[in-house]
C-alpha cells in the first residue's frame, strides 16, 4: 500500500546504497563475509612485498637449518620463530602463503581476462555474422563444453610444452598457464553475448549505423554490453573461483608453475609429501588460504547470480 | 527410431574424426617424433631413413589415413618415455580406473538425486540450508585437495583407511584386474571414490534440485495440485519424473567426466589408472599416450553420450513415435 | 456490512466469501493485493468475475482453492463453502477438498497437462484419488467423461499423450480432469484466452452445460465482457483488488452504477453501436504499491467528488440483487443530488 511504500531516497550514493542489489548485498551474511574475506586476500596478495616478513624467493635469505620449524616455536638450531612454520627449504609459510597467493591471483584474474576478451569476441562475431561462422563456432564450443575444461587446461598445456624449446618452458610456465585455463573456459561467454547480439543487430539503430557508414560492431560492442554486464560479470565472478582452482590443481599435479614460484597449489603439494612425517602445518596453512579463497569468491558468484536472477532463487 | 539411432551414430563417428585429427596433429607436429625415438648420437642419413620408414615424409592426407586405420585396430605406437606400446599401457591401466569411476559415479548419482530431491522440497528448512552450503564447499574446495584432506584425518590421523595404491587386486581371465574381491581392495577404494564422487555428486545434487524447483513451478504442477493429488504424488509421480529427463543428459556427461577427473584423484592417491599415466605424459610430453588418451576419452564421451540419447528418447514421450510429426 | 447474496429467501449460498484481504509482504512493505473482496456463489450459478489484469481476478480463485503462491497469503476475512470455513483448514484436509469439491480449470492447456503421462494415467489417477473404485471402473468413467467433453474416440484416443492432442483438444481434456471427481464448484480461470478464437465459444459451451446438467457452480474468470455476456449469470467487476459492482449480468451490462464499470461496458463493440462512441477510460489501474487514498478509481473517475479522495466507499446494498462501492449511491450523497 502507498502509506508502507517508502520514497526512494535522492543522492547518488544513497540510491546506489537504497537499490535492490545492494540491499540484497547488505541483507545477506553470507555475501558480506565472502565479499570481506575476498577482499583481505586480494589485498594482502597486492601487499604481500610490504607485509610478508620474509622474501621467500630470495634464496639468500634462506637458512635450511630453519627448515621444519613448526608454527610459534624456536628454531632448534637458530632459536628464529615464525608465526606459521617453514617448510623444507626453511622458507617462512607465512610469507610464501602471500606470494602464492599472489601468484595464484594473478593467474587467476589473467586467465578469467583472457577468457572473456576471447568469448565476447567470438560471441560478438558469431552473432553478427551468423552462417556457418556461428555454426562452426557453436559447434566447437558444444564439443568443448562435454569435456571437462580441466582436462582440456591440461592438453593445451602439455601441447604448448611441446611447442616450446625446454629452455623456456620454466620462464614460459605462467603465460602458458593463464592460456590454457583461459581457452578451455571462453565458451559461456561467448554464448551470452551471442545471444544477445542476435536479439540486437536487427534493430533499427544498428540498420542506421551502417547507413551512415559507422562500423556496426563499434555500435553493437556499446549497446550489448551493458546489457550483457550482469550475466558476464556472475561468469566472470565463478570463472575467477575455477581459474584459482584449475591453477591449483595443475601446480598441485606438478604441471603448472614452476617450483621457484611456489602458487597456492604447489605448496600444498610440497606439503602433502610431508604429511606422514607430521609437519602438517606445511600442508593445512595454504590449504585454509587457499579454500577460504576459493570458497568466498564462489559465494560471492553464487550470490550475485541469485542476486541478478530472482527468478532463480 | 532406427533414423534417429542411424543420425545419431553418423555424428558420433564425426566427432570422433575431428578428435582424431585433432590427436593426430598432436602427434605430428608436436615436438619431433624423430628425435624422441632416436638417440643423440644417430647420424642424419639415419634420421632420414627413420622418417622414410615412419612415412613422414607422406603427404598429410595419407598420414592421417594411416594413423586413423591403426587407431581403429589400437595402434597408437610406442610410448617415448616408457618404450612399450602404447595401447598395452592403457589397457593394463583401463581397469582400476573404470573400477573406481563406476564406484564414485554410482554413489554420486544416488546421493546427488537424493540430496537434490530433498532440498527442492523442503526449502527453508536448516537441514537442506545446511546440505546446500556444505555442497557450495563442495563445488569450491578443489579435488585434490579434498583427497589431501582425507588422506590426513582417515589414512594419517585415524590410520582406518589406505592412503595410497589399489590393494591386493584378483585377476580375472588375465585381462582384468579388479580390486572389488578383496577386502585390502575395497577399503582402498573409499577414499579415492569419496574424492572422486563428492564433486560429481553435489553438481548433481544442484542441477537435480534447480530443475525440480522449476518444475515445482510449472502449471501442470500447479493442475495436479489443484485436482487434490497427495503430495507424494504430485512432488514423486509428477515432479520427480519431469525432473529426472533433463537431468539423465546431464548426469550422464558428468558420468563421463569423472573418468577425466580420475587424472587428479589418480595423482592423489597414486591410483594406478590411466589418468595418472596421462598426466605424467603431460609432463613429458610423451605425446603418443596423449594422443591415444585424448582418443580414448573421446571415445567415452561419445558412446555414454550415445547411451544417454537413447534413454531420453526412452523416457520421453514426446520424442517418440511421431517425431517428426510432434515436434520441429 | 450485509452479504451481497442475490436472494436473501436462499438457503446458505454454495461459497460465500467475505472481506477477503490478500497480502504480499515485500521489502518495501506489504502489499494488498486483495482488499476486502466479499462477494457469493449460489447454488448452479455461473459467476463472472472481470477486470483488468492485476486486478485481483486470479488471485481470488487462488485465496478460495487455496494455492496462493507464498509469500501470498490471506491475511484477513473468511471463505466458507456451503457454510463451512475453508480458509484455515489443514493442508490434508483443504487436499480432500480440492479437485473433489472444487474443480479449477487453467488458462493455457498447453501447459496443464503432465508431458509424461497419458491422458488415461492423468485422469484415473484423480478419479482414484477422491473416490473409492477400481482402476478399471475409474477407466470407464474417464472415458465416457472425455466422450461428453467433446474428444472424439474416447476410448482410444485416452491412450494418447497430452502432445498428440490440439490446444482446444487439450482444454477438453483439462475439464474432464476438473470434472471427474464431480466437483459442486468449478474456477475456471481465463480459460479460453489461449485459445484459437474459433474453439473458444465451445469450450465455454461444454464447460456450461456439463455444469448446469450436475448442478454445479461457476466461477469464470476472465477479461472478455462478452464471454461473461453469453454465460454468466451474475458478474463482479474487479478493480484494484477491490470489488467495485456485483449484479446480474443482464444489469450491469445495460445500466452499470459503478463508473469504472460503465467506462469497461463501453469498451466492449456491439454491432448496433458506432466505433467512434467507444468510450476510453483515462489512465490506467493503479499499481499495488500506489493505490490512492479513498475511492481506488477517484483518480480516473469521471463523477469524482471530494469524498470519493478521502474515504473509501463500502459495497452498498441496491435492493435489486446488485451492489456497488461507489459514493454516489450512499444514502448521503443522494440527499444532496435530491436537494
Amino acid at each position: 500500500m502507498s502509506e508502507t511504500h517508502k520514497p526512494r531516497p535522492a543522492g547518488r550514493f544513497a540510491r546506489a546504497w537504497d537499490s535492490d542489489i545492494a540491499y540484497s548485498f547488505r541483507t545477506s551474511p553470507v555475501a558480506v563475509v565472502a565479499a570481506v574475506v575476498s577482499v583481505f586476500i586480494i589485498l594482502a596478495a597486492i601487499f604481500a612485498p610490504l607485509i610478508a616478513p620474509y622474501d621467500p624467493f630470495n634464496p639468500a635469505s634462506l637458512n635450511l637449518m630453519d627448515g621444519f620449524t613448526p608454527p610459534m616455536e624456536p628454531n632448534a638450531f637458530t632459536g628464529n620463530v615464525y608465526w606459521l612454520g617453514t617448510d623444507n627449504q626453511g622458507r617462512d609459510v607465512f610469507s610464501t602463503i602471500l606470494y602464492g597467493a599472489r601468484i595464484s591471483l594473478f593467474v587467476g584474474f589473467a586467465a578469467v581476462l583472457f577468457a572473456m576478451v576471447l568469448g565476447i569476441s567470438l560471441g560478438l562475431i558469431a552473432g553478427y555474422r551468423g552462417g556457418w561462422v556461428d555454426s562452426l563456432l557453436m559447434r566447437v564450443a558444444d564439443v568443448q563444453l562435454t569435456f571437462p575444461s580441466i582436462l582440456l587446461a591440461l592438453l593445451i598445456f602439455g601441447v604448448a610444452r611441446g611447442f616450446i624449446p625446454p629452455a623456456y618452458r620454466e620462464v614460459m610456465a605462467i603465460w602458458v598457464l593463464i592460456v590454457a585455463i583461459g581457452l578451455s573456459d571462453w565458451v559461456q561467454y561467448a554464448r551470452v553475448v551471442r545471444g544477445a547480439t542476435m536479439v540486437e543487430k536487427n534493430k533499427e539503430y544498428v540498420q542506421a549505423a551502417r547507413v551512415i557508414g559507422a562500423h556496426p560492431v563499434k555500435i553493437l560492442l556499446r549497446h550489448i554490453l551493458p546489457n550483457v554486464m550482469g550475466p558476464v560479470l556472475v561468469i566472470a565472478t565463478i570463472g575467477l573461483a575455477l581459474a584459482i582452482i584449475a591453477e591449483a590443481t595443475l601446480s598441485f599435479l606438478g604441471v603448472g608453475v614452476p617450483p621457484t614460484q611456489p602458487s597456492l597449489g604447489t605448496l600444498i603439494r610440497i606439503g602433502q609429501q610431508y604429511l606422514f612425517s607430521g609437519e602438517w602445518w606445511i600442508l593445512l596453512f595454504p590449504s585454509i588460504t587457499l579454500l577460504a579463497l576459493a570458497l568466498a569468491v564462489n559465494l560471492l558468484g553464487d550470490w550475485l547470480r541469485d542476486a541478478l536472477n530472482p527468478r532463480l532463487r | 527410431m532406427l533414423a534417429f539411432i542411424l543420425r545419431r551414430v553418423l555424428q558420433s563417428v564425426i566427432v570422433m574424426l575431428t578428435v582424431a585429427l585433432v590427436a593426430f596433429a598432436l602427434f605430428r607436429f608436436v615436438g619431433d617424433p624423430i628425435a624422441s625415438m632416436v638417440g643423440q648420437e644417430a647420424t642424419l642419413a639415419e634420421r632420414m631413413e627413420l622418417r622414410e620408414a615412419l612415412g613422414l615424409n607422406d603427404p598429410f592426407i595419407v598420414q592421417f589415413f594411416t594413423f586413423l586405420s591403426r587407431a581403429v585396430v589400437g595402434d597408437f605406437g610406442i610410448s617415448y618415455r616408457l618404450q612399450q606400446p602404447v595401447m598395452e599401457l592403457i589397457l593394463s591401466r583401463l581397469p582400476a580406473t573404470l573400477e573406481l569411476a563406476l564406484v564414485s559415479g554410482i554413489a554420486a548419482f544416488v546421493f546427488g538425486v537424493g540430496f537434490g530431491v530433498y532440498t527442492a522440497l523442503r526449502r527453508g528448512g536448516w537441514a537442506s540450508s545446511s546440505i546446500m552450503t556444505v555442497s557450495l564447499i563442495g563445488v569450491s574446495l578443489p579435488t585434490f585437495l579434498i583427497g589431501v584432506l582425507l588422506i590426513w584425518v582417515f589414512a594419517v590421523e585415524l590410520q582406518w583407511l589406505p592412503s595410497f595404491g589399489r590393494g591386493d587386486v584378483v585377476d580375472l581371465g588375465g585381462w582384468w584386474r579388479t580390486g572389488f574381491l578383496t577386502e585390502s581392495g575395497r577399503m582402498s577404494m573409499i577414499l579415492p571414490a569419496i574424492t572422486l564422487g563428492l564433486y560429481q555428486m553435489t553438481l548433481i545434487m544442484r542441477l537435480v534440485r534447480a530443475e525440480m524447483l522449476e518444475v515445482l513451478r510449472a502449471d501442470y504442477i500447479k493442475f495436479a495440485r489443484a485436482r487434490g493429488l497427495s503430495n507424494r504424488a504430485v512432488n514423486f509421480g509428477h515432479a520427480l519424473k519431469n525432473t529426472l529427463v533433463p537431468v539423465i543428459t546431464i548426469t550422464g556427461l558428468q558420468l563421463g567426466s569423472i573418468i577425466a577427473f580420475s587424472i587428479i584423484t589418480e595423482t592423489v592417491f597414486q591410483w594406478p589408472g590411466v589418468g595418472a599415466l596421462f598426466i605424467n605424459s603431460v609432463r613429458f610430453v610423451d605425446v603418443p599416450v596423449m594422443a591415444a588418451y585424448l582418443m580414448l576419452i573421446a571415445l567415452v564421451f561419445v558412446v555414454i553420450n550415445l547411451i544417454v540419447d537413447l534413454l531420453y528418447y526412452l523416457v520421453d514421450p514426446r520424442l517418440r513415435l511421431d517425431r517428426s510429426a510432434a515436434g520441429h | 456490512m450485509s452479504g451481497p447474496s442475490e436472494n436473501p429467501s436462499d438457503k446458505t449460498p454454495l461459497l460465500s466469501v467475505r472481506d477477503l484481504v490478500v497480502e504480499f509482504p515485500t521489502r518495501r512493505g506489504t502489499l494488498r493485493a486483495l482488499d476486502k473482496v466479499s462477494f457469493d456463489i449460489a447454488q448452479g450459478e455461473v459467476l463472472g468475475m472481470v477486470g483488468e489484469s492485476g486486478a485481483g481476478k486470479s488471485l481470488t480463485g487462488a485465496a478460495i482453492i487455496g494455492l496462493l503462491e507464498p509469500p501470498g497469503r490471506i491475511a484477513g476475512g473468511e471463505i466458507r463453502l456451503r457454510g463451512e470455513r475453508i480458509d484455515n483448514l489443514p493442508r490434508e484436509k483443504m487436499r480432500r477438498i480440492r479437485g473433489r469439491r472444487i474443480g479449477m480449470v487453467f488458462q493455457d492447456p498447453l501447459t496443464s497437462l503432465n508431458p509424461l503421462y497419458t491422458v488415461a494415467q492423468q485422469l484415473i489417477e484423480t478419479i482414484r484419488t477422491h473416490m473409492d473404485v477400481s482402476e478399471g471402473e475409474a477407466r470407464k468413467r474417464a472415458v465416457a467423461l472425455l466422450d461428453r467433453v467433446g474428444i472424439p474416440a474416447a476410448a482410444r484416443r485416452i491412450d494418447d499423450y497430452p502432445h498428440h492432442f490440439s490446444g482446444g483438444m487439450r482444454q477438453r481434456v483439462v475439464i474432464a480432469l476438473a470434472l471427474c471427481a464431480e466437483p459442486e464448484l468449478v474456477l475456471a480461470d481465463e480459460p479460453t484466452t489461449a485459445l484459437d478464437v474459433s474453439v473458444q465459444a465451445q469450450i465455454i459451451d461444454v464447460l456450461k452445460e456439463i455444469c448446469a446438467e450436475r448442478g454445479a457452480s461457476v466461477m469464470l474468470i476472465t477479461h472478455d465482457m462478452g464471454v461473461i455476456a453469453e454465460t454468466a449469470d451474475r458478474v463482479a467487476v474487479l478493480y484494484a483488488g477491490r470489488v467495485a459492482e456485483i449484479g446480474p449480468v443482464r444489469d450491469v451490462i445495460q445500466a452499470a452504477e459503478h463508473p469504472y464499470t460503465a467506462g469497461l461496458m463501453g469498451s466492449i463493440p456491439t454491432l448496433t453501436q458506432n466505433a467512434a462512441r467507444l468510450t476510453q477510460i483515462p489512465g490506467s489501474m493503479p499499481r499495488l504499491n500506489a493505490i490512492p487514498q479513498g475511492c481506488a478509481f477517484n483518480p480516473r473517475c469521471p463523477k469524482v467528488f471530494d469524498r470519493c479522495r478521502t474515504d473509501r466507499p463500502e459495497l452498498i446494498d441496491r435492493d435489486n440483487g446488485r451492489h456497488v462501492s461507489c459514493w454516489l449511491y450512499d444514502a448521503a450523497t443522494q440527499q444532496v443530488a435530491h436537494d
